[in-house]
């Protein structure tokens, strides 16, 4: 019987199945962070539990972390204090933590493949929306309720329904300018905000297989903005590359091993899907979202839709009057404040080389505040090594020290009441970046041109 | 978990749709170690102005509104993971939300906090929205053992799917770790036989 990649992964981590239809799932890795993880420990130990594989779980520090001067103590009490939680609960129950001075710290979702925690044909959780970043790697992974973290920490298992698979296919080569995120905020601008709940995607075709890995968790990491439990990858050569050779990763005979099991995990051919979308990738130009939610996305020589049906009129008028935009029009030229190159969608080296690329002997416009918060430790060490800090404070960008930082302003970096900021980040919810703020999704070479022209242009127009 | 049986209440309209986590509960909320108080910060930005008084035409804000059922648009609960959502709307004194459909994440997190995530039609969902903002005290009556939904005023009722399991963890106020705590012994056999160490 074929099968989608989804199943194979799926049916390895079945430790039995209950009446109703659901599935005992097992749990490779269990990543944690200090903002769903307090009352999940609390849950434990209201119940005298203990955790039961405590050497499958990782912490970092990374939600509610400053991004300057990270030796010093948080200054911020509430913020000090979660963090510190996170520490005393990892002391006391014996997990790996790379906490804030670490150099492995980083956000959760940019530190596990780095480290090779992140592997083909894993199950693995957090407590985070973004955790479908991984599947990149061909993993089933996908975040997960404070709850369900408990339930992770006793018993690595979680009871779960078998998800509908979707597959996405983008077919071609992607035009000059085009980057993974356009790629993404383009299918999510096609399916909505929630076109793929239910399901887990899987993403395929030529213009995916050619993505770095950087480019495939970008990917990836987006599926949660249209519902999607998870999305992923068949892993390849790429993948195999990408791996091989980091810390957490198998070594010698286990590589061999691993490497003759990884490259059976593909869909078969005749395997069925319950939807399937294929897109030409010469269809897909730099994106940019003027909305509210990141279905709210069009290229960005586009105009904002003037037709709506009538179902969806009271809320999509909201979201244009809370952006300050009206139907149909264009957002060349429009005045950008602030530009946020971060977050786990787009934080990664690549990202970073692709922006310094840029702006290199050019200089961000008078009235932009940039800035750039690397994903991790690791990140922020290879920038400098390259040389990419210098190039970036010569532009006038404001590197700052990792952490998820503004993408969703938990700790201090936040966009003021009705100021634009071009983000690389996930979400362009209201109040996202701080109350009040405005978030434009774009490509972190979007994001870089904006910065330089301070405003919204064509950006074709601009590319070195 | 507090057991779930059933609800006589009426329903506070939020007629939006893709209400997402970070409206439910802003992330500069959830710096609290612990479940409790987050109602009060339930809705924030939509319910206060940046100095805390309260911005009169939110629904919350409506004293002609009140009741456990929160009755919104299609794809409630989307965005962040955070489990504080539920809890937030809890803790304001919330028991169910009505919706056309819900996000996946938000759906679990609701039924792990013995909140009923209540799925309708768009159809019973247009209906209801407009028939509570013009009669706010239109009693709306959920039994979940049943799974039905009615409106003593329209003369109808209306049944709701919910997983069976989860039904009865909501009835009997069970949860999930008790369950899988004591699949145990087969969580052990399945590590020695899976395939792969690394």
């Amino acid at each position: 019987m074929p099968r989608t990649l989804v199943d194979k992964i799926w049916d390895a981590h079945v430790v039995r199945s209950i009446a109703s239809g659901q599935d005992v799932v097992y749990i490779d890795r269990h990543l944690i962070h200090e903002v769903t993880s307090p009352q999940a420990f609390d849950e434990i130990a209201a119940r005298g539990l203990s955790l039961f594989r405590p050497n499958q779980i990782i912490a970092t520090a990374d939600h509610n972390v400053p991004t300057l001067n990270q030796h010093l103590p948080i200054t911020e009490p509430l913020s000090r204090s979660q963090v510190d939680k996170l520490t005393e609960n990892c002391q006391k129950y014996g997990i790996e933590l790379y906490g804030l001075g670490h150099q492995r710290q980083g956000i959760v979702h940019v530190i596990g493949p780095e480290l090779g925690l992140t592997q083909p044909g894993l199950t693995m959780v957090c407590g985070d929306s973004h955790t479908s970043t991984h599947g990149a790697f061909g993993a089933i992974a996908f975040g997960i309720g404070t709850s369900q973290v408990a339930q992770v920490m006793a018993s690595q298992c979680l009871l779960l329904t078998r998800p509908k698979r979707m597959r996405v296919a983008v077919e071609g080569d992607l035009r000059p300018g085009v980057t993974a995120k356009d790629l993404i905020l383009y299918i999510i601008s096609k399916l909505g905000t929630g076109g793929a709940t239910g399901y887990f995607v899987e993403y395929a075709g030529s213009a995916v297989r050619s993505l770095s890995m950087e480019g495939r968790m970008t990917v990836c990491n987006m599926s949660i903005e249209m519902g999607a439990r998870g999305g992923l990858i068949a892993p390849d050569a790429t993948t195999f590359a990408y791996v091989e050779g980091r810390p957490f990763a198998p070594k010698g005979e286990a590589w061999e091993q691993a490497l003759a099991y990884w490259e059976t995990l593909y869909s078969d051919d005749d395997a069925v899907f319950d939807a399937e979308f294929v897109y030409d990738a010469a269809d897909i130009t730099p994106m940019i979202t003027y909305g509210t939610n990141p279905g709210m996305g069009i290229p960005l020589t586009g105009n904002v839709p003037s037709q709506v049906p009538d179902a969806e009129a009271e809320s999509f008028d909201k979201s244009l009057k809370y952006m300050g935009f009206e139907r149909g029009e264009s957002l060349l030229g429009k005045q950008i404040d602030y530009v946020f190159i971060g977050s786990c969608t787009n934080s990664r080296i690549e990202d970073l080389r692709t922006v310094a690329a840029y702006v290199q002997g050019k200089h961000k416009a008078g009235h932009v505040e940039a800035i750039i918060v690397p994903g991790s430790k690791q990140v922020e060490q290879q920038a400098i090594a390259e040389g990419i800090d210098k190039i970036l404070a010569e532009a006038g960008f404001e590197l700052r020290e990792p952490g998820c930082s503004a993408c969703l302003a938990m700790n201090e970096d936040k966009i003021p009441a009705g100021a634009y900021c071009v983000a690389t980040s996930n979400r362009n919810f209201e109040g996202r970046q701080g109350p009040g703020s405005r978030t434009l999704l774009a490509s972190p070479l979007v994001a870089a041109i904006t910065a330089v022209q301070g405003r919204i242009v064509d950006i074709t127009q601009y590319l070195n | 978990m507090e057991k779930f049986q059933t609800l006589h209440t009426t329903g506070v309209p939020l007629p939006f749709e893709n209400v997402d986590t970070d409206q439910i509960i802003p992330a500069r909320f959830l710096k609290a170690t612990t479940r409790e108080g987050f109602g009060e910060n339930l809705f924030r930005d939509w319910r206060y102005n940046a100095d805390g008084s309260p911005k009169a035409d939110f629904v919350l804000n409506e004293p002609r509104y009140s009741g456990q059922i929160l009755v919104a648009g299609k794809n409630f609960g989307c965005g962040s993971s955070r489990e504080h959502a539920a809890w937030a709307l809890y803790d304001a004194g919330f028991r169910a939300v009505i919706s056309s459909y819900f996000a996946d994440i938000f759906r679990g997190n609701a039924l792990n906090t013995g909140l009923l995530p209540l799925q309708v039609s768009d159809e019973i969902l247009a209906r209801l929205l407009a028939a509570i903002e013009e009669n706010p005290q239109l009693e709306v009556v959920v039994d979940l053992p049943s799974q039905t939904l009615a409106v003593p005023a329209w003369g109808e009722t209306v049944s709701f799917a919910i997983d069976p399991y989860k039904k009865e963890c909501l009835i009997n106020g069970y949860d999930d770790i008790d369950f899988l705590v004591n699949q145990k012994s087969a969580i052990e056999a399945y590590e020695q036989k899976r395939a792969w160490t690394w």
